[in-house]
């Protein structure tokens, strides 16, 4: 996602780390670099030019600890600035911390309800997904919410709301209910609309109050922030509904224009919140500094792909090391952590000490794996894997191919892979479409996991690692075709099997 | 052809914004005024911030630098020359107009993509509404069947266009939409298809992939099709629409993994700047057409299906640099 923004700080980096001492020299043509990247990342000139500043004088009234090299003290002090400039504070470091959720302080509970909502943006930026993602959040921890179609413009706006509204009470667990509201009948062609809105909005309102709802959103139209008609539209509902929070909507792929047009909702609304969204893509996220820079307002959550429940809490301290290619485990482990049930961890634990793994728990951790995400953005998130990352290809075709595999296994194939003979593997090849020689070496790296595991299990941990530095690229990794020599993962694999928690325990010490 | 090529007041009209504020401000800034360092400067910081890529400025600037620093300019208009003739040389007068199935071979297939929210839904009931107001007859194909209500933005545009719109199930298999779509416009003699797709992240592998698979339907169905694929990019959007555009090309000819494209494989034709009427500058079209080659075709202006002009580089430059 920001390797190529990573890769710029590294090259800082190499150009002090042959310095002794940090001089305003070596300082100023390292930080003329690190200008050039961020203006590459879409981060707008004067932001960069803030930055920059900010870094140098801090760089230059600093005596530079002996025990440090010059490299590692610059990346302590542009780090510190990063998050500063992505509004933390550097003793928000913590892990722990940034494993709670803030989602519950986030948005506000007010009595008597309900909190109201409003989003805000530009068109396409992602207002009516963020809404239905809002709504999964929060019915995840206990709120009933209601959406409101407030976007009479875009054709079926209203529907598509609608039907995310649908999807997340289907879909997500929790006890409290989502609600839509919606007037179809009042969309009208564009131009025609406009004030109705606000109406609908107060409506809307008054609905949430009779089901005594806890939170209220409203979806708002796109708008450009130049169009004062529609941008006016916006300040009457502020000033009629009084809503608790305003989140501004940001496409995290824009470019220089984003703080323009972050300014201008700004200062016609006060939003009190960004959500950036499309984090997916491998934009470099600049348009995150240029928007918190402008606004002051703190970037609250993150949208990081198309399922309503990719939403996460922004860290800057996290984000910041992300962009340091100091990897994020603590993303990793919360993505494990969503999507690894205790018990089962633990029941996989045992079956592996005994060498019971069969291909289908193997297809299950596989599965698992994969729910977190693609492969490429979960090792990025690896300390020091990122950059390595750059020009290895992961595809999750590969792991297509292996779930394919194992899904023309029969049962009997599956608890005891050695039966499988040059018949069944040609039958299991035809079925999945892939060649036997694919077969034939799954089973094979399966059946070096299964002894392997059996082996560690009365292992130290030390031992465990210098086994599976052994194993080499034999690991899962070496299972997956396309992942064979990438660095870190041979060794590192095994570490999704087991709990997660547990792991973190480790890593902490 | 000449097509497109009847320019109304609106090019200037829809880039007044974008004029303003990119241009008459570097304008007053050259014209009839002796240059300087700090000018040449400011060049480059109006450059930078209409998201032309520090790369592509960097190349304009060092050239205006050494040009001054040698004596052979020292006036803000030959600046303003030399920009207007470095733009413009960047669009050769080459085809920017749509290409058409050849006579006799109908329908035309247009191929729109993009990420989400670029824009692709607007921008068809554009296209389509200028294709019809030139008297061709239009078919929708609706092949976003993953975001909710996509289907139902797409019938609707149909409807108030008087078109048809071509469907499938939400959820199904966008691919099958095409198949039904390119059948359906062969039996309804229609003169130009176009299929819209669902907005996907060039990230997303699996769903560049779909992509492939719904241009290799389309070319099994109607030989020498899609004739056009146009990657709708959004004005707002930064260096990462360089990306956009990019992969885009590579998936549509087929190029898996880090497969550089087939060089004569077919790929992204053109480009749909969308969402033009801000006050984002557009700048990234240029460092795009630099990188990819993929030509500009139509710019989106506003909202409605008549806010749509063909690009003209001429035009282009000179609203940049006129009054």
């Amino acid at each position: 996602m920001l390797d190529r923004l990573t890769d710029s700080f590294n090259g800082l980096f190499r150009k002090l780390s042959g310095n002794a001492t940090l001089t305003e020299k070596n300082v100023r043509d390292a930080i003329d670099e690190v200008k050039t990247n961020l203006l590459d990342a879409d981060v707008h000139l004067d932001v960069v030019n803030a930055f920059t500043a900010a870094v140098l004088q801090d760089a230059l009234g600093k005596d530079v600890t002996k025990s440090l090299k010059p490299g590692e003290e610059m990346i302590g002090i542009v780090h510190a600035r990063l998050v500063q400039f992505l509004g933390g504070t550097p003793d928000q470091a913590d892990p722990r911390a940034a494993l709670q959720s803030t989602a519950d302080q986030t948005i506000m509970k007010v009595s008597p309800g309900p909190t109201i909502i409003m989003m805000c943006g530009l068109q396409g930026s992602g207002k009516t997904t963020t809404c239905g993602k809002l709504a999964a959040l929060l019915k995840k921890r206990g709120r009933s919410v209601m959406l409101a179609a407030a976007d009479l413009q875009r054709p079926a706006a209203v529907e598509q709301l609608h039907t995310v509204a649908n999807q997340v009470e289907k879909d997500f667990p929790g006890g409290s209910q989502v609600h839509f509201y919606g007037e179809p009948d009042k969309v009208a062609e564009y131009g025609k609309a406009v004030g109705i809105a606000v109406q609908v909005c107060q409506r809307a309102l008054a609905a949430a109050r009779a089901k005594g709802v806890d939170v209220l959103i409203l979806d708002t139209a796109g708008r450009l922030h130049v169009n004062d008609e529609l941008m006016g539209e916006l300040t009457q509902v502020k000033r009629l509904l009084n809503p608790h929070h305003i989140f501004l909507v940001v496409d995290a792929m824009t470019g220089q224009d984003a703080l323009n047009s972050a300014k201008s909702f700004h200062e016609k609304l006060d939003i009190d919140g960004v959500i950036l969204t499309k984090f997916d893509s491998d934009t470099r996220g600049g348009a995150a500094m240029s928007v918190k820079h402008v606004t002051g307002a703190p970037i609250k959550f993150v949208g990081v792909g198309e399922k309503l429940d990719a939403l996460e809490d922004f860290h800057p301290t996290r984000f910041a090391g992300r962009i340091l290619g100091m990897g994020d485990v603590v993303a990793l482990v919360e993505k494990a952590q969503e999507q690894v049930n205790e018990d089962e961890a633990k029941k996989l634990e045992e079956k592996l000490a005994k060498g019971e793994l069969t291909m289908d728990d193997f297809l299950s951790q596989l599965k698992m794996l994969r729910r977190m995400g693609p492969l490429k953005q979960l090792f990025s998130l690896l300390p020091g894997v990122g950059s390595m990352l750059k020009d290895v290809q992961i595809e999750d075709k590969q792991l297509d191919k292996v779930e394919a595999m194992i899904g023309s296994m029969n049962k009997a194939e599956r608890k005891k892979p050695d039966i499988i003979d040059n018949s069944r593997r040609k039958r299991i090849a035809s079925g999945a479409g892939v060649e036997q020689n694919d077969v034939g070496q799954m089973v094979k790296q399966f059946g070096l996991v299964s002894k392997l595991s059996k082996g560690m299990a009365g292992m130290s941990a030390a031992q465990k690692s210098a086994a599976a530095r052994e194993l080499g690229s034999g690991g899962m990794g070496g299972m997956i075709p396309g992942l064979k020599g990438l660095p870190g993962f041979g060794s590192k694999g095994s570490s999704f099997s087991a709990s997660p928690k547990a792991k973190f325990k480790k890593r902490k010490k | 052809m000449g097509l497109f090529s009847a320019i109304t007041a609106k090019i200037k009209g829809g880039l007044a914004k974008t004029r303003e504020v990119f241009v008459s401000g570097l304008k007053s800034l050259l014209l009839g005024r002796k240059l300087d360092e700090a000018t040449i400067a400011e060049i480059r910081r109006r450059l930078i911030e209409a998201d032309v890529g520090v790369k592509t400025t960097d190349r304009f600037v060092a050239h205006i630098q050494e040009q001054f620093r040698a004596g052979r300019i020292d006036k803000g208009d030959q600046v303003l020359e030399y920009l207007k003739g470095e733009l413009r040389s960047m669009w050769p007068p080459e085809d920017r107009e749509l290409r058409f199935a050849p006579a006799g071979e109908k329908p035309t297939v247009i191929l729109v993509t993009g990420v989400n929210g670029a824009g692709k839904t607007t921008s068809i009931s554009k296209l389509a509404k200028l294709l019809q107001s030139r008297g061709n007859k239009v078919m929708l194909g609706a092949c976003d069947t993953f975001r909710a209500g996509a289907v139902r933005q797409l019938e609707i545009w149909g409807e108030r266009l008087g078109i048809d719109v071509v469907k499938g199930q939400q959820g199904g298999d966008p691919a099958a939409v095409a198949f039904d779509a390119c059948q359906a416009a062969k039996s309804r003699g229609v003169d130009v298809l176009i299929l819209d797709t669902a907005g996907r992240l060039q990230t997303q592998d699996p769903l560049m992939r779909q992509l492939t698979k719904i241009r290799s339907v389309v070319s099994k169905q109607i030989p020498g099709g899609p004739h056009e694929v146009l990657i709708v990019l959004d004005a707002t959007a930064g260096q990462n629409a360089l990306r956009q555009a990019e992969e885009f090309d590579r998936a549509i000819a087929g190029a898996s993994g880090n497969q550089p494209k087939p060089a004569d494989a077919l790929g992204v034709t053109g480009i749909f700047l969308a969402k033009l009427d801000g006050t984002a500058k557009g700048g990234i079209v240029v460092a795009i057409k630099e990188a990819t080659k993929i030509p500009v075709k139509f710019i989106g202006v506003g909202e409605t299906p008549d806010d749509v002009q063909p690009f003209e580089p001429e035009k282009f430059v000179d609203a940049l640099f006129e009054e």
